[in-house]
């Protein structure tokens, strides 16, 4: 019999030399004379075994890694084809403590399953979701997603099926669907490894938001740094019309939605919503004010939903399992999975699926391993560049989107990047400064401006220039662009700066920080 | 912004890969960033003097395509070098030493950060997530992202994109 071998091609793992890999292993198969197919697939998310190679022998998956390209000969030697023992070998994927203590519900196939392959999608179960949903009314479909609990991935925790009724009904002929594929906080990949790893669940996904509200198109905004996922959804797409689950007609409902995937250009703004619908159309990546809400006034000014990649993905096993499945996992308000991503100074970096409620330190900890450098975890920023700086006195906070909001920080995407004590969290603020100062839009004074202020006057604290008087100024400054900006790049950027002060004062040189004014 | 006439600047060759590229896409809603993508694949940058042609070919002001070339990072008005080398300056980079990276990539090349080498390889930018976080600090060096690079790989790195395809 064949042997299958399973080699990832997610960004991640090829970062690591995995397509190297692959090609060792083909080369070394043909020198021996064995037989034996390289299957390409998403990762499994533990990064630091990347890359994780897994052969399929005697019923089950037996996982090597991380592989080098020397590492191959061994591994034939050692006879890994029928799962044989090795160094690099970690049994099942399943029996590795960071897989199996996960809940694997929206990244159940990713790592799994060959991403191009409909059959792999179709043999796990996709696609099942779209075949309930295309028996459902449009309100009874958000009536569904309502019922899970299910609440916006992409940062600000809004409840899906609000927004998707608000859309519906908003009267208009022509609606969209739109994927905020944008995935611009650091330290997070999520995004990626879905559109990597599992790309037709997203497709899925977006096909059920358009039967929802009778949208017929859809568009995928990606950032231009994902060349791979990129590519992975265009063969998807491609794949999804020639077996009409896009097209004029899904599946022979006379149902339509099209689909296509348009690249952004290198702008953190163009996550914003509103900001990313105008880039949609070709414009400037400028705020939209709110009110009208894009899902009353969204692309070309039509109701659109717009989601996260996640968010879209989390809906056909909605579909295919019901909404009490999904609302099964989680806590309070938090219903369902949250895919941590857990990275920065970290020894086992990667994606940890669990339903909400875990502690931030078992992330860390029990997941992440501690810190790389094997020094103290000092700090650790969660929800990408606009979330706090969390001190490891509050390492015990259930990661919930209200536990979260109870320290004054957020989940937003799901990001949690570590640093050890070497860390400056004045240098940290000042960063936040200076990414808010390059990446802001203009449009609003409190941001545009008030970044720049930022940057100098905590240049001037850390040169312990008239230091009080600049630290009230930064109290100031961070009051002001909290309540004062448009959007929530110049209205979040004081997270990250005020935590750092709030629970770090001893890097600023601050002495008592109750002084300071600070917003919160 | 250039006043001069654009067609003058432009060679025909230019002119006519911008113009098939308009032609090709400009029936798709919200044209201008595939086209400009398209343009600065091509041409390895939007020259200004596309602007105009591109702004009357779409029925655009020129100081509409001009805000938006300026406003995103990806587009350039200068040709960039055939490679562009991205050091990932992000939080979570940062947090394993992305800094002596960066320095250890100006060194290796000899500019700063926007700097093309004077043979045109290569251009150092740097951005903000390349999505790899778990395996930082990483670069990504002619769209190939590489994972927990150090200050001496780097200059590796660099050297073996300077020779593949
Ligand atoms: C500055 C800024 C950047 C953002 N970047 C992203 C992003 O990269 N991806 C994303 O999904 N949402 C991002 N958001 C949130 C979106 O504006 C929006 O809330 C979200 O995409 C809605 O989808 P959801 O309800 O499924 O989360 C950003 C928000 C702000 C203020
Ligand atoms: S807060 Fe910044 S990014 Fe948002 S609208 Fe104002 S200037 Fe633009
Ligand atoms: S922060 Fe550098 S890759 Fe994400």
């Amino acid at each position: 019999m064949t042997a299958r071998v399973f080699v990832p091609r997610d960004s991640g793992a090829l970062s690591m030399g995995a397509e190297t890999v692959a090609a060792a292993i083909r080369d070394e198969a043909r020198r021996r004379g064995a037989a034996l197919d390289v299957v390409r697939t998403g990762s499994r998310g533990m990064y630091w075994l990347e890359p994780l190679v897994e052969v399929e022998a005697g019923g089950r998956r037996t996982a090597y890694g991380p592989v080098a390209a020397a590492d191959v000969a061994g591994l034939f030697d050692a006879g890994f084809l029928a799962g044989g023992e090795h160094a690099l070998g970690h049994g099942p994927v399943e029996a590795i403590p960071y897989f199996a203590n996960q809940e694997r519900v929206t990244f159940a196939r990713v790592g799994v399953i060959d991403p191009h392959s409909l059959d792999d999608y179709l043999d796990t179960g996709g696609f099942k979701g779209l075949e309930n949903a295309l028996g459902l009314s449009g309100p009874e479909i958000v009536e569904t997603v309502t019922e899970s609990g299910l609440r916006g991935r992409g940062g600000a925790a809004f409840p899906t099926g609000i927004k998707w009724k608000t859309a519906i009904d908003a009267p208009s002929d022509v609606k969209y669907v739109v994927a905020n594929a944008d995935e611009g906080d650091s330290g997070t990949f999520s995004d990626r490894m879905v559109m990597e790893g599992d790309p037709f669940m997203l497709i899925e996904g977006m096909i059920i938001a358009g039967l929802a509200i009778d949208a017929r198109e859809g568009y995928i905004y990606l950032r231009s740094e994902y060349p791979h996922a990129h590519e992975t959804l265009r063969r998807a797409i491609a794949t999804a019309y020639d077996y009409a689950y896009l097209g004029d007609d899904i599946l022979g409902s006379r149902r339509a939605f099209h689909l296509e995937v348009r690249l952004g250009a290198g702008a953190y703004i163009c996550g914003e919503e509103t900001a990313l619908l105008e880039s949609l159309e070709g414009k400037r990546g400028m705020i939209r004010p709110r009110p009208p809400l894009p899902a009353v006034s969204g692309l070309w000014g039509r109701p659109t939903i717009l989601n996260n990649v996640i968010t879209l993905a989390s809906v056909p096993l909605i579909f295919q399992k019901g909404a009490d499945f999904y609302r099964d996992y989680g806590m309070g308000r938090s219903r369902g999975t949250l895919p941590f991503q857990v990275s920065g100074n970290i020894r086992r970096g990667g994606l940890v699926e669990k339903a909400f409620g875990l502690t931030l330190g078992e992330l860390l900890y029990d997941f992440g391993g501690g810190s790389r450098t094997g020094r103290p975890i000092r700090a650790v920023q969660v929800g990408g560049p606009l979330g706090a700086y969390i001190p490891e006195s509050l390492f015990d906070t259930p990661l919930d989107y209200e536990a979260f909001s109870g320290i004054r920080a957020m989940l937003g995407h799901g990001g949690a990047v570590a640093f050890d004590d070497t860390v400056d969290m004045a240098r940290m603020a000042r960063f936040a400064m200076e990414f808010c100062a390059e990446e802001s839009c203009g449009k609003c004074t409190p941001c545009r401006i008030g970044s720049t202020r930022g940057v100098e006057v905590i240049d001037r604290i850390r040169a312990d220039a008239h230091r009080g008087e600049n630290l009230r100024l930064l109290g100031d400054l961070t009051d002001l662009m909290l309540y004062g900006s448009l959007c929530g790049l110049g209205g979040l950027i004081p997270y990250p700066v005020v935590s750092a002060l709030k629970h770090f004062p001893e890097d600023f040189g601050a002495e008592d920080v109750k002084e300071l004014n600070l917003p919160f | 912004m250039p006043a001069s006439d654009p067609d003058t600047q432009l060679s025909d060759v230019a002119l006519k890969l911008v113009d098939a590229t308009v032609e090709t896409l400009r029936d798709r809603r919200g044209a201008l960033l595939p086209i400009l993508h398209e343009i600065q694949a091509e041409m390895g940058c939007v020259p200004e003097a596309v602007i105009p042609v591109v702004a009357e070919r779409l029925n655009l002001t020129r100081a509409e395509v001009y805000g938006v070339v300026t406003f995103y990072a990806d587009f350039r008005t200068e040709p960039l070098g055939r490679k562009v080398v991205h050091v990932c300056q992000a939080e979570s980079c940062q947090a394993l030493g992305s800094d002596a990276l960066g320095a250890s990539a100006k060194a290796h090349l000899g500019v700063d950060f926007e700097g093309t080498t004077e043979d045109g390889a290569f251009t150092l930018r740097k951005v903000y997530c390349l999505g790899n976080c778990a395996l930082s600090p990483s670069v990504m060096i002619g769209g190939e992202v590489h994972g927990r690079v150090t200050p001496d790989s780097i200059g590796k790195l660099i050297d073996a994109g300077r020779t593949a395809p």
